[in-house]
């Protein structure tokens, strides 16, 4: 049992990547062990129109990493020198353990989390499966500038420690300082561990219960289910999760700066800003971003002979059996499961709800409304463009099997790799290079002028919210398809349902939790999402995050503090939304 | 009677419309927010008529006008620390505005030599210091590299640009090699590593954290009188502004400014704008409004502002300033200054 592969007989089907069973003429009771060789070359010329639009959705979310190849590439290697003696030494290092802690923080509080949500009774479960989500809806900055205004000497944590003890000044204690790296990793797991919440909760609750009984019926005891069944097999969800955590980490600037903390994302914009350098600035920014692929393809190694399908259909109408954690230990749960969104969402909530409240007057201006409904409607956008999109290709990944479509589909995290500005930056210039050579084009043919057609609209930013977070979407799409055993829709297909059609009937439904889990991830970090609107914004385009950063960033962030508290009110609702469809499910 | 209200309707109508017809704009791209300039602009419109459009951005602004090209909205680009406005010009996304009102309004050290930005408001960056702990009422800027204030100082980040400016102005005046060698006495003087923005160092001092803190003058008005967090003015209590001065030189000052873009649509509208805030009038409001300093002579600054002692500001041009930057960072980062005092 210590090898997953080993239940392959039992629970664990052939994965999606060989799900090609559908050579003209074959009938449904034919495995695909007869099925000739080179049947799959024969067919690939079916799927030319799939493989050549997700050619071309991937061929859009790369526009920005291609305008900043030509960027690094025509640019020269001045800043190097500096760099590799003062900086890269330290930002590396410091980088490093940032996203080891966050990895092993996020992890262990979303699996944990997670698998206890997932697979056990006890107080307050309900409430608590969706209130470890809320932590998601609150920007790092913000969540860092909570944190310092909390755990500082006037804050209310080191206040109520010298009224206990008599001290007066800072000098006369020694109290962890959380404007360090550490603090920064604490701030960081605090607001990003429901990343890892979401999507482990979502494989463990697609896992079925065949697995888990197997193990169970070969005499396996709790601890020994989660540790040899139901965690490997989970494990593409948590690696999944872990990464968009580590991509939000790398895409962080405001918490870094605000905490004193150099990582090579502030390297890489003193090398803009400071130095003028914007060639540097995006060599170093897709050197980072091969780090980054390189993680990626070495976890992707590590588990190549490993396939995650499963066959759940068997269970689908009986309810789950958690098991109940009776008396101290079921309060001890949900007593553990509080501190996580205590730290990440209640902090926030009482620096913040504290200003709010002292500027409830604010709360009638236009601007604030209209903020409002710019935000939902951006990221209701976003979220809907994105997840067709990511459903689009990875469709395309598993019909087409070329290797070619496979890295495309790959391709689509790029986006999230990149810190927001930069991506930002890199899809400026695409967009205006096209915008400019329309309008150029349209002036000499019809005497018409566009102007800026794209980017002085607010399809700029619904356009870089969309790839920016692609990654999100295909990421959770991906991890649900991976559960899905790869003959269901072959059946359909053998049944005489053509592709469009099995998709409707039978994938996506049995999708709802992963492309439920995808909307709601997009729609909050749209919602949240600073960096690249903030560059890419027409006249007149306020979001609820624009907003609160006007504020923080003359130094007074508790002037946008109601802002800031709608921006958590509106992610409330699909938070809620999901949780409450994820528990459906279930049954 | 119904015929002379039809005809005042009528007249209404034709009033209206053209009205909207010949409404005026000008499109400003900033990195100033909205809300600190939004007075100065309305007593803009109320002037001239002319309505504007503000485009807030923390980074990238220069950039985005730049790939935006011909088509670029962008009239006139607002902003504070000069060299934003340097780099702008630098990057070709400016012109020149050779204007005899403006030039009249504004000295010579605040200008552009060639006309491409203007300044409008300056600031100091000073010493906050302990009333309590400090008993000096006159340092210099070299006096922060004396080991007698060893782990007494707090900052924020060297590479901020408040900072970058400061340091380009010690280059300035001392070259190279003494600035760095001033630069690390100030880290071995640090008592913690830079963090936060000025604000949360004078917050420091209030906690007994340090002594000392360099800090823009605009901050202590805005926390002595921050009515919502009332918590801002303790903080603010707590210190005396000491205005530092370089030998042979004066205080350090930073500046707001306007720069009109290369291919503004509305050229004469942004020029009128440019003048409008280098008059002597909405210099006076936007200072007061951000507690800073108007660039003009003999214009007094808010009595808050005026509390803090006398400005002797330092006549070194700013586009001197500007011009070490790079430098100025590269050298933080050499020296390791955000590294804190430990290592």
């Amino acid at each position: 049992m210590r090898n997953p592969d080993a239940l392959k007989g039992g629970a664990i089907l052939w994965g999606p990547n060989e799900a090609q069973t559908e050579a003209p003429g074959m009938s449904p009771a034919l495995p695909r062990v007869l099925a000739p060789p080179r049947a799959a070359k024969a067919r690939r010329p079916r799927h030319r129109w799939l493989a050549a639009s997700a050619g071309l959705a991937a061929a859009l979310v790369l526009l920005p990493v291609a305008s900043l190849l030509v960027l690094a590439f025509t640019g020269g290697w001045v800043e190097w020198p500096h760099l590799a003696q003062n900086v890269l030494p330290g930002a590396s290092l410091t980088t490093l353990t940032l996203l080891s802690l966050v990895a092993a923080g996020t992890a262990l509080i979303g699996v944990a989390s997670a698998w206890l949500v997932a697979e056990h009774e006890f107080p307050l479960r309900r409430m608590l499966a969706w209130a470890l989500v809320l932590p998601l809806a609150v920007p790092t900055y913000l969540a860092a500038y909570a944190f310092g205004e909390f755990f500082d000497f006037t804050g209310p944590v080191q206040t109520g420690f010298r009224a206990l003890t008599g001290f007066e000044t800072a000098r006369d204690y020694w109290f962890p300082e959380v404007r360090s790296l550490p603090g920064l990793a604490l701030v960081l797991i605090s607001v990003l561990y429901p990343y890892v919440y979401l999507t482990t909760r979502m494989a463990f609750l697609m896992q079925g219960r065949h697995v888990a009984d197997v193990a169970r019926t070969l005499g396996a005891k709790p601890r020994a289910v989660f540790w040899r069944v139901a965690l490997p097999v989970a494990r593409p969800a948590v690696v999944a999760g872990v990464a968009l955590a580590l991509m939000e980490t790398l895409n962080d600037l405001g918490a870094a700066e605000y905490f004193g903390v150099r990582t090579l994302t502030s390297a890489v914009y003193s090398t803009w800003l400071n130095r003028g350098s914007l060639e540097g600035a995006a060599q170093l920014a897709l050197a980072m971003l091969v780090l980054v692929l390189l993680l990626v393809a070495l976890e992707r190694w590590a588990r190549r002979r490993q396939r995650f399908g499963n066959a759940r259909s068997t269970q689908m109408r009986r309810p789950a059996a958690r098991r109940v954690l009776p008396g101290w230990r079921g309060i001890a749960a949900a007593f553990a499961l509080f501190l996580p969104v205590l730290l990440g969402f209640g902090v926030p909530l009482a620096v913040f709800g504290g200003a709010a409240s002292r500027r409830l007057e604010t709360l009638v201006s236009p601007k604030l409304a209209e903020a409002l409904v710019t935000t939902i409607v951006t990221a209701g956008a976003a979220a809907t463009l994105t997840v067709l999109t990511a459903l689009f290709l990875v469709q395309a990944a598993r019909t087409v099997r070329s290797s070619r479509v496979q890295a495309l589909a790959g391709a689509a995290m790029l986006g999230y790799a990149l810190p927001g500005t930069v991506l930002g930056l890199g899809l400026l210039f695409a967009l205006t290079a096209f915008d400019n050579g329309l309008d150029a084009l349209l002036r000499a043919w019809l005497g018409v002028s566009t102007g800026l057609l794209v980017t002085g609209s607010a399809a700029a930013v619904v356009l870089a919210c969309t790839i920016r977070f692609l990654a999100l979407g295909e990421g959770a799409l991906r991890s649900g398809f991976e559960k899905l055993p790869g003959h269901l829709d072959e059946a359909a297909r053998c049944l005489g349902r053509s592709q469009a059609a099995s998709l409707r009937a039978v994938v996506l439904p049995l999708l709802k939790p992963a492309i439920l889990t995808a909307l709601v991830l997009v729609f909050v970090d749209t919602a949240k999402e600073l960096s690249a609107t903030i560059l890419l914004r027409p006249f007149g385009f306020d979001t609820l995050a624009t907003l609160t950063y006007e504020n923080a960033s003359r130094g007074a962030p508790e002037d946008g503090a109601l802002a800031a508290l709608l921006i958590v009110l509106v992610a409330l609702g699909p938070v809620i939304l999901l949780s409450g469809a994820l528990a459906q499910d279930r049954t | 009677m119904n015929f002379a209200s039809f005809r005042a309707a009528g007249l209404a109508l034709l009033l209206t419309t053209t009205g909207a017809m010949a409404q005026e704009t000008v499109n400003i791209y900033s990195y100033r927010q909205p809300d600190l300039i939004k007075p100065v602009l309305d007593a803009f419109t109320a002037e001239t008529g002319i309505e504007t459009e503000v485009l807030f951005l923390d980074k990238g602004l220069e950039d985005r006008i730049l790939a935006e090209g011909a088509n670029s909205p962008a009239d006139v680009i607002l902003t504070v620390d000069v060299a934003r406005l340097t780099n702008a010009k630098e990057k070709g996304v400016t012109q020149a505005l050779d204007d005899a009102e403006v030039s009249a309004n504004v000295p010579a050290e605040y200008r552009d030599p060639e006309g491409h930005w203007v300044g409008l408001t300056k600031r100091g960056r000073v010493v906050y210091a302990s009333k309590d702990r400090v008993e000096e009422d006159a340092l210099t800027y070299a006096d922060l590299a004396d080991p007698k204030w060893k782990g007494r100082i707090c900052m924020r980040s060297g590479q901020h640009d408040y900072n970058l400016a400061l340091f380009s102005a010690a280059i300035a005046h001392w070259g190279e090699e003494k600035t760095e060698e001033w630069l690390r006495g100030l880290k071995a003087n640090l008592a913690k590593k830079p963090d936060g923005g000025d604000r949360p160092q004078a917050k420091a001092i209030h906690a007994g954290e340090c002594d000392l803190a360099i800090g823009n003058t605009y901050y202590v008005g805005l926390m002595q009188t921050n009515e919502k967090e009332p918590e801002e003015k303790e903080w603010a209590d707590a210190i005396r502004v000491i205005m530092p001065t370089f030998e042979n030189g004066g205080t350090h000052v930073n500046i707001s400014g306007a720069a009109l873009a290369k291919n503004a649509p509305n050229r004469e509208n942004a020029v009128e704008l440019i003048r409008f805030l280098s008059s002597p009038k909405a210099q006076q409001i936007y200072a007061e409004q951000v507690f800073e300093y108007p660039v003009q002579p003999g214009l007094e600054p808010s009595p808050v502002v005026k509390a803090f002692g006398e400005l002797n500001a330092d006549t070194l041009p700013l586009a001197e300033i500007a011009k070490n930057r790079r430098t100025a960072s590269e050298m933080v980062d050499r020296v390791g200054v955000d590294d804190g005092p430990s290592s």
